[in-house]
């Protein structure tokens, strides 16, 4: 669930009160607060939206835990989803590396793959394709 | 809260709902060239099921022979219920669309010959091209927006009311026709992105009379880690799995389809990716199932070589294949001016009794709002312009006189006690689901009391709750109608298929739930 709002990240875009699906969040004078923890289904896609990494949601579904800001700004853990899905300036999107396509070539039926063909896989595109 | 609508607007055609199904549907109705209002309980782009992670496709390349066996594959997979004709027509449609979603800049990977391979999209860029396209189509959004009760007369529906989640305000919008693109019924039991998925859109719709096809088999459940709730089961075929004592239950490959639901049943079950056992096959799965990993990883765990704990969340009709009963091509209800699209509709024609999910559905949002956004936009057309509109909204919304409050948590835990435990509906027995349907009936009526209306929020849970007791009496009627075991649907005292009962069944109402059977279109 929702554990973290850093108020010294935060630049109360409101971005996070508008996009949440279920609605966890409040308007504050502009500060979002957590208003319905309880709501929130751990689905991380506020951290995905958020433009300075001001969100941090715990793995854990029914059960709320204390978190330490400090500690996960220190070890990167803050924007540390949006990055994997590779928003935000100079990222290469999830969407561009993604290599769902090709597991089934790596099953555990399957025999080894050639280092050339795990490189095609895994390799980054030239560029990103220019949104139309 | 007052009852009067602060916001009022007037369309040819309102969508309900903003995931993919809806986003195509209101595309798809402005290209036809109507003036189209999309409103989400949520927010268009993060909103539903496909949002937060990744999602297959049914998609194949314009090969008879390759389309041609994937149809039968399914047919008989699907116990015989669905249509080749409608499985033809998603891989015709979904072909061209997803040329659509790479021109509007999705990233598809191509394969060594330089092939695009569009069987995969990452949710939340696939819809926030999606808001994107929608918006410069001129679609108006209304974001946090659910909607409460549909508007009807004589002539059928002709618009919805709905609150604001974000100030309470209340909405009406008039429309010649409406899409129903609200998603299946999860029962709050948090799947990855369901817990919005609560059902209003089929009480809604139930409510004008409309009719639910398929609900026998809304009996599919997903693994996930315990603690977490991503219901993402792929990368489990790279693991092998353990009870509490580190004893071996089962060491990979192909596992039975009852063989984690069983294994709950006697204790807690681990699983460990231990067949991904090289640091390259580690890398393509991470980029392939990211979000998988990240509820594991922010709790301290190496799921490749740490066992985790799993459970199995339940998904309702959501990847079950029922839900509101079409009539046409282009996805019309059996109300005139509603249409159905996305999981909110019965997929049977395509999946037949077998689970919509793993890239059916997410193909099936795309041709379905489609067809249904195109079919509203012409019936909005003919339309008359004279109605005398009423609101039709019942349970959660509009007591019944002298009734008493209705207590919205104790509401959701006494279904969910009903329609989440495995013993009942997965394992399912007629005198089980008997003693269930006895219990959510009795829910009915409390359904009915008098909502707290202090906050947008409560007014919202108490119709979701009323949504989610009748989603449950469909669900459980319909599986005491089916007396065999076909595609996902299982009865302990009918373990054999029955071709005899090779029919849809088709349920409706709510004070009083009718059930029919209606023939397999050959």
């Amino acid at each position: 669930m929702i554990e973290l709002v850093s108020t010294s990240r935060c630049t109360e875009c409101g971005l996070c009160v508008r996009v949440c699906p279920t609605n966890v969040f409040d308007d504050h004078d502009g500060l979002p607060v957590i208003a319905r923890q309880h709501d929130c289904q751990t689905c991380y896609i506020c951290e995905v939206y958020c433009p300075v990494d001001a969100l941090y949601v715990a793995p854990y579904g029914d059960q709320a835990v204390t978190v330490d800001e400090d500690a996960l700004a220190a070890d990167g853990t803050l924007g540390s989803w949006r990055a994997a899905i590779g928003w935000g300036r100079k990222r290469v999107t999830l969407a561009a590396l993604d290599t769902t396509p090709f597991i089934d070539r790596i099953l555990p039926s399957q025999p080894a793959l050639p280092a050339e063909e795990i490189a095609f896989i895994l390799a980054a595109p030239a560029k990103e394709p220019a949104e139309a | 809260m007052r009852d009067e609508a602060e916001l009022r607007l007037q369309a040819d055609v309102l969508v309900i709902g903003g995931g993919p199904a809806g986003a195509w549907a209101a595309w798809n109705a402005a290209r036809a060239g109507a003036r189209v209002v999309l409103a989400e309980k949520g927010y268009l782009g993060s909103s539903g099921a496909t949002a937060p992670g990744g999602t297959n496709l049914l998609y194949l390349p314009p090969d008879a022979a390759l389309r041609e066996a994937a149809v039968q594959q399914r047919m008989e997979g699907g116990g015989q219920l669905s249509e080749a004709r409608w499985i033809h027509r998603v891989l015709d449609q979904v072909y061209e669309s997803l040329q659509l979603v790479e021109a509007w800049g999705y990233p598809f990977r191509r394969d060594e010959h330089g092939v695009p391979l569009r069987d995969h999209l990452q949710g939340p860029e696939y819809l926030k091209l999606m808001r994107k396209a929608v918006h410069r189509a001129g679609v108006r959004i209304l974001d946090q927006s659910p909607a409460l009760e549909l508007l009807v007369d004589e002539h059928g529906v002709g618009g919805a009311r709905g609150l604001s989640r974000l100030d309470g305000r209340r909405w009406e919008v008039r429309a010649g026709a409406v899409v129903i693109a609200t998603g299946g019924c999860a029962f709050l039991s948090k799947g990855l992105g369901c817990n919005v998925l609560t059902g209003e859109g089929l009480l809604m719709a139930a409510e004008t009379g409309a009719e639910l096809s398929g609900m026998e088999f809304s009996r599919a459940y997903a693994p996930s880690a315990a603690f977490g709730t991503n219901t993402r089961g792929r990368t489990l075929g790279w693991a092998s799995y353990y009870d509490q004592h580190g004893k071996v239950l089962h060491a990979g490959g192909p596992r039975s389809r009852d063989f984690l639901a069983k294994a709950l049943l006697q204790g807690p079950v681990y699983a460990v990716l231990d067949k991904a056992d090289t640091p390259e096959k580690r890398a393509i799965l991470r980029r392939a199932h990211a979000i998988f990993f990240l509820p594991l990883e922010r709790a301290g765990i190496d799921p490749f070589t740490q066992p985790f704990p799993l459970t199995l969340r339940y998904e309702g009709t959501l990847r079950g294949t029922g839900g509101l009963r079409l009539t046409s091509d282009d996805c019309a209800t059996s109300v005139p001016g509603l249409y159905a699209a996305g999981d909110a509709a019965t997929r049977e024609r395509v999946c037949g009794g077998l689970s919509g999910g793993g890239a059916y559905n997410a193909s099936w949002a795309i041709c379905s709002g489609s067809w249904a956004g195109h079919g509203a936009a012409l019936h909005a057309l003919d339309a008359p312009r004279e109605r005398r509109l009423r609101p039709a909204g019942g349970a959660g919304l509009r007591p019944v006189q002298g009734s008493a409050p209705i207590d919205s948590a104790a509401l959701v835990a006494a279904v969910q006690s009903q329609v989440l435990p495995l013993e009942i509906n997965y394992f399912r027995s007629e005198a089980g689901l008997r003693q269930a349907l006895g219990a959510v009936d009795a829910l009915w009526p409390e359904a009915g009391g008098l909502p707290d209306t202090r906050t947008p929020q409560a007014a919202l849970r108490a119709r979701e709750a009323a949504a989610m007791v009748a989603a449950s009496r469909w669900i459980f009627n319909a599986a005491l109608g089916r007396k065999e075991t076909r595609a996902s649907h299982t009865l302990a005292e009918y373990p054999e298929l029955d071709p005899a009962q090779r029919h849809r069944l088709i349920v409706s109402g709510l004070e009083r739930i009718a059930l029919r059977t209606e023939p397999v279109p050959a």
